[in-house]
């Protein structure tokens, strides 16, 4: 195989690589807006958020340390002893569960019936002031992310297509590896919303509001249930994406590479998350990769944008999305 | 007392249908335009100017823009911040291309070719709608802005990267570059501030404001009641971007003097007005002057109460800053999600009832 070619399709195994970690922060965005029609721009920051828990607890961290240095005058920082991972993990998810059911009780309860375009202002409130608390919780330095996932380049990967085409791949363990876990949480998440009896709460409320309410679900409760799983989803997120680049505040940036992503799958199907991931990670690491060094590079800023607003040009429900029926 | 339609005859349709009809809120309103180029100049000063007169003034504008779009016409943008560098652009690239051209010109010519730039990224819209188009319009925000930072051309080779406002002056007071005088830039600022909302207001409340407002409460009733949606649609998305271009011209030119697009025009700005347009109220004018002053005034105030009352470090004031200024939001949107204009209109139907309570 020529050189060439053998470098598109490194280049395009990490795109669908990096598209993983795409629809891994688009899922929890559909997850709300299907049951709740929130558009919840916050997703990126609660996967900061979610990373900068785990860290701090796994490190015995002191929350608000430098806060309480400051008005109180004293000097604390750590409480002296490091968490294990596996229970960092489990407290972490028990603080978004927590964070979950605050945000329902305390903001999204009020704003039951307002117009989509206030609630998704609302959930930018929501980012500001999570960015802030998590900022004021454990700081702001950056901060390395270690839960035992293999890291650095895949021997065997290599190895063998060194033998086959004489061009050893270079792909990271750690892709692999949140690809696998990707495809775990998916699976779970289906079986969840399939088979279990809140998950056929959380369908019903998705479909039919009222229709969920009169047969006696609790919107409430499905509301917080969905908050905390999109919570969980945040914190495998920003577990990848810490691991991958470290904990720091681009880690919220990346709600907005997810945004195209939603775009093209559609704002309410999960596959159509994942399939619209995996479209926006290979297009835009191919565009980078062919076209890029021609006019500049830094391309993969605004590819996704553009791609998915040609392709919504002729399907402006994404390509997965249930079909938009306007009536008078 | 003095807050009453009661004696104050209107005797011709003209009269009638102003925008002011209680004779106080007239008298109000041209005191402010009074004290606002009759005073102010006079007292004014760097920090007043720099701190808050200028971006209130220049936000003010950006936010009747969006406002248009957003509040009059229902089509969500948040590529607000690309438009505006490509209003700084122009305004850059013709005083450096035209050295002669005066800076009225110059600024209008920046809207113009925003409005263009608008349009072509408002055609979408046809098709795409709610949140598909809100982030569709985001591909403009990153689009432009990196279009701005790689492309050598718009900052005309220069090795930083940076674009700076030469000076340029307007019936001999230099109005732009470090050695304008602060009353100037305001001035300058406040005479387009002023004739922007007169005219949006104007436009607003004709014939295309009803199609803009006939297309936001429901695009299909409208089109089968005679609105084109393609006129009404494109036509907002010029008048918004053209207010925009205006703002980001004057953003650069008078206020920043020095701009690098990733700082200046990047995607917090799009949030950032789209926050006044939203605290403010949509659909209303005086909104977006309270929305701009809100989210201008409330940093500062921040600010100067952490570090300067509490003594605290000015990383923790600026973390306490996002805190309070979510909370805020979210506070707002929950309590009054039609803004301060809202509240306005109320206070003063309560003012009108005085002391009667119904």
């Amino acid at each position: 195989m020529p050189d060439q070619l053998l470098f598109a399709a490194e280049v395009s195994i990490n795109g669908l690589m990096t598209g993983v970690m795409y629809a891994l922060v688009a899922l929890g965005f559909v997850l709300i807006y299907k049951a709740s029609g929130i558009f919840n721009y916050a997703q990126g920051v609660m996967a900061l958020f979610a990373a900068m828990t785990l860290v701090g607890i796994q490190e015995g961290r002191v929350p608000f340390a430098h806060l309480i240095n400051s008005i109180t005058g004293a000097h604390v920082s750590t409480v002296g002893f490091e968490i294990p991972a596996i229970l960092a993990i489990l407290l972490t998810v028990a603080v978004m569960v927590g964070f979950a059911w605050l945000v329902q009780k305390v903001v999204f309860k009020h704003l039951v019936g307002q117009e989509p375009i206030i609630l998704f202002m609302a959930t930018i409130g929501l980012a500001y002031f999570l960015e802030g608390v998590s900022d004021l919780m454990w700081g702001s330095e950056i901060r390395t992310l270690d839960v035992g996932l293999p890291q650095g380049i895949n021997d065997a990967i290599d190895q063998g297509t060194f033998n086959a085409f004489g061009y050893g791949f270079f792909i990271d363990n750690l892709d692999i590896a949140a690809a696998i876990i990707a495809a775990i949480l998916v699976a779970v998440l289906i079986a969840f919303s399939q088979y279990t009896k809140q998950g056929r709460a959380m369908r019903a409320v998705a479909d039919d509001h009222q229709a969920a309410l009169s047969v006696g679900i609790s919107l409430n409760y499905v509301w917080v249930l969905v908050w905390s799983l999109a919570g969980i989803v945040a914190l495998v997120a920003g577990i990848m994406w810490g691991s991958k680049s470290g904990v720091q505040f681009s880690l919220s940036l990346i709600a907005l590479k997810a945004l195209p992503v939603l775009m093209l799958g559609g704002f309410t199907s999960i596959p159509g998350a994942i399939v619209g991931g995996l479209i926006i990670g290979v297009g835009e690491a191919l565009f980078e990769f062919a076209v890029g060094p021609l006019i500049g590079g830094a391309t993969e800023n605004w590819f996704a944008y553009v791609l998915a607003l040609a392709f919504l040009v002729f399907r402006p429900q994404g390509l997965f999305g249930e079909r938009i029926i306007e009536r008078v | 007392m003095f807050y009453r339609e009661a004696g104050d005859f209107k005797t011709s349709y003209a009269a009638d249908s102003q925008t002011f009809p209680i004779a106080f809120d007239r008298w109000r309103y041209y005191f402010v335009i009074a004290a606002g180029f009759g005073l102010l100049p006079f007292i004014i000063n760097d920090y007043w100017s720099n701190a808050i007169l200028l971006p209130f003034l220049i936000y003010a504008i950006a936010a009747i823009g969006l406002n248009i779009l957003v509040g009059y016409c229902g089509q969500v943008s948040l590529g607000t911040g690309g438009f505006m560098a490509v209003g700084a652009y122009t305004s850059y690239k013709l005083m450096t291309a035209f050295p002669w051209l005066d800076m009225v010109s110059i600024t209008i010519l920046s809207g113009v070719m925003t409005a263009i730039v608008g349009v072509a990224f408002g055609l979408p819209s046809l098709r795409i709608k709610g949140f598909y188009l809100a982030v569709a319009t985001l591909a403009a925000q990153f689009f432009l802005i990196w279009l701005f930072n790689r492309v050598p051309w718009f900052f005309n080779y220069s090795a930083s990267g940076q674009i700076s406002a030469p000076e340029r002056s307007l019936f001999g007071q230099a109005v732009t570059g470090p050695a304008a005088d602060p009353s100037a830039k305001y001035l300058f600022c406040l005479v387009f501030a002023f004739a922007l909302a007169w005219l949006a207001r104007n436009l607003t409340r004709g014939s295309v404001g009803r199609q803009w407002m006939a297309i936001r409460d429901m695009d299909i009733a409208a089109e089968i009641i005679g609105v084109n949606p393609l006129r009404a649609k494109l036509s907002a998305f010029a008048v918004s971007s053209f207010y925009v271009g205006i703002a980001g011209a004057l953003f650069f030119t008078v206020y920043l003097g020095a701009a690098e697009p990733g700082t200046a025009f990047g995607i917090q700005k799009s949030f950032l007005v789209l926050f006044m347009v939203i605290i403010g109220g949509l659909g209303s004018i005086f909104g977006s002057f309270a929305g701009a002053a809100f989210m201008v005034l409330l940093p500062v105030l921040l600010t100067n109460v952490l570090t300067g009352a509490f003594g605290w470090d000015s990383a923790l004031a600026r973390h306490f800053e996002f805190v309070i200024v979510g909370g805020l939001i979210m506070f707002f949107l929950i309590v009054e999600p039609h803004g301060l204009a809202r509240l306005w209109a109320l206070a003063k139907e309560k003012l009108r009832l005085w002391p009667f309570p119904h």
